[in-house]
């Protein structure tokens, strides 16, 4: 149990660097820092699907956003803050922190969900007759890829949807300035 | 400004191929062991990647062009979708898996069981890496065009 504390500190520490630093690029590695420490934590609940996706998506991410911080000439931020607005920042965060001490205090203890409790959940269902209905050993993949695969199918839609913005967005030539040139 | 050291594109043009067969690796075994579609497609992604960032953005496209990982990113979307289709038109119901059901049970823990699975892990891994792929090469090849706007 040590090992979570220790590790969410870690994260904590580390996204509070990234909020109050300067330099832009230490913000963008304090992120990849968080990442990490997620990864190795669900590593460590024993979910080495999710910890795999997440320690190669961190990566690409982390190199995406350092070469768009070095590519740009905004690596400082300055400025300071009102009074006022952090005044009320902090008094909604520490409303929200005693609501969210209240309602953790009414969940089950770590490591027995409320679904194993519950006879005939979906959950257990998968659990028990997951490899005879898919014939697929690694649980997970059964159920992201046949019991909910229309997740799946909404997932790589949001995906390529977000692309088609992207090139759309980023692309070299307007239609507009295409047809100017060949004029 | 082409690309990094000699140091880095030689380790980089000796690990690639590595890592582009992890990506195969966890695709293809991700009905049987952790990873899948969605992880491998992500290393594929990042094999490119370490090319463009070692060799720099034009290499990189000469190895896989923007129009050609577009079509790669649709013939993945495409792909998934067919098998959704199919399991409606053999199965009765969109997205059943038919394969395990009727026609190719297979053994478990081998590499060809769960049916329709390893097909949607291929087609995912076929659009997640092409579609990331597109997304950093956008990224990084995208400059504002300043001298286009002074001409206007």
């Amino acid at each position: 149990m040590a090992i979570f504390y220790i590790l969410l500190l870690f994260m904590i520490i580390a996204a509070i660097i990234a909020v109050e630093t300067d330099n832009l690029l230490s913000a963008v590695i304090c992120v990849g820092a968080i990442g990490f420490g997620g990864s190795l934590m669900f590593l460590f609940l024993r979910a080495p699907d999710i910890a795999m996706t997440q320690i190669v998506v961190e990566v690409l991410g982390l190199i995406i956003l350092i070469r768009a911080t070095i590519a740009r000439d905004l690596t400082f931020i300055s400025g300071d803050r009102e009074f006022f607005e952090m005044v009320v920042s902090v008094v909604i965060i520490l409303v929200i922190f005693l609501a969210g001490v209240n309602i953790f205090r009414t969940l089950p203890d770590f490591g027995t969900p409320v679904f194993a409790q519950t006879l005939g959940a979906a959950s257990q269902t998968y659990i028990r007759e997951g490899l005879q209905k898919t014939g697929a050993a690694n649980l997970v993949s059964s159920v992201i890829l046949d019991f909910r695969g229309y997740d799946t199918l909404g997932e790589a839609t949001v995906l390529f949807t977000s692309v088609i913005g992207a090139t759309v967005i980023l692309r070299k030539n307007c239609r507009k300035a295409v047809e100017q040139k060949e004029l | 400004m082409k690309g990094m050291t000699i140091i880095v594109k030689t380790v980089s043009s000796w690990v690639k191929i590595f890592i582009f067969l992890f990506g195969i690796y966890i695709i293809i075994t991700g009905h049987l062991s952790p990873g899948g579609g969605f992880a491998g497609g992500v290393i594929l992604a990042s094999s490119y990647v370490l090319l463009m960032l070692a060799f720099g953005g034009e290499f990189a496209q000469k190895n896989l062009s923007l129009p050609a990982a577009s079509r790669l990113d649709c013939l993945g979307a495409l792909l998934f979708a067919l098998i959704a289709v199919l399991g409606g038109v053999f199965g009765g119901v969109f997205f059943v898996n038919f394969l395990y059901q009727k026609y190719l049970p297979g053994t478990a823990l081998h590499l060809v069981s769960a049916g329709t699975i390893p097909l949607s892990n291929i087609a995912i891994g076929l659009k997640v890496g092409a579609c990331l792929f597109l997304v950093i090469l956008v990224l990084s090849v995208f400059r504002p065009d300043i001298s286009g706007n002074k001409q206007e």
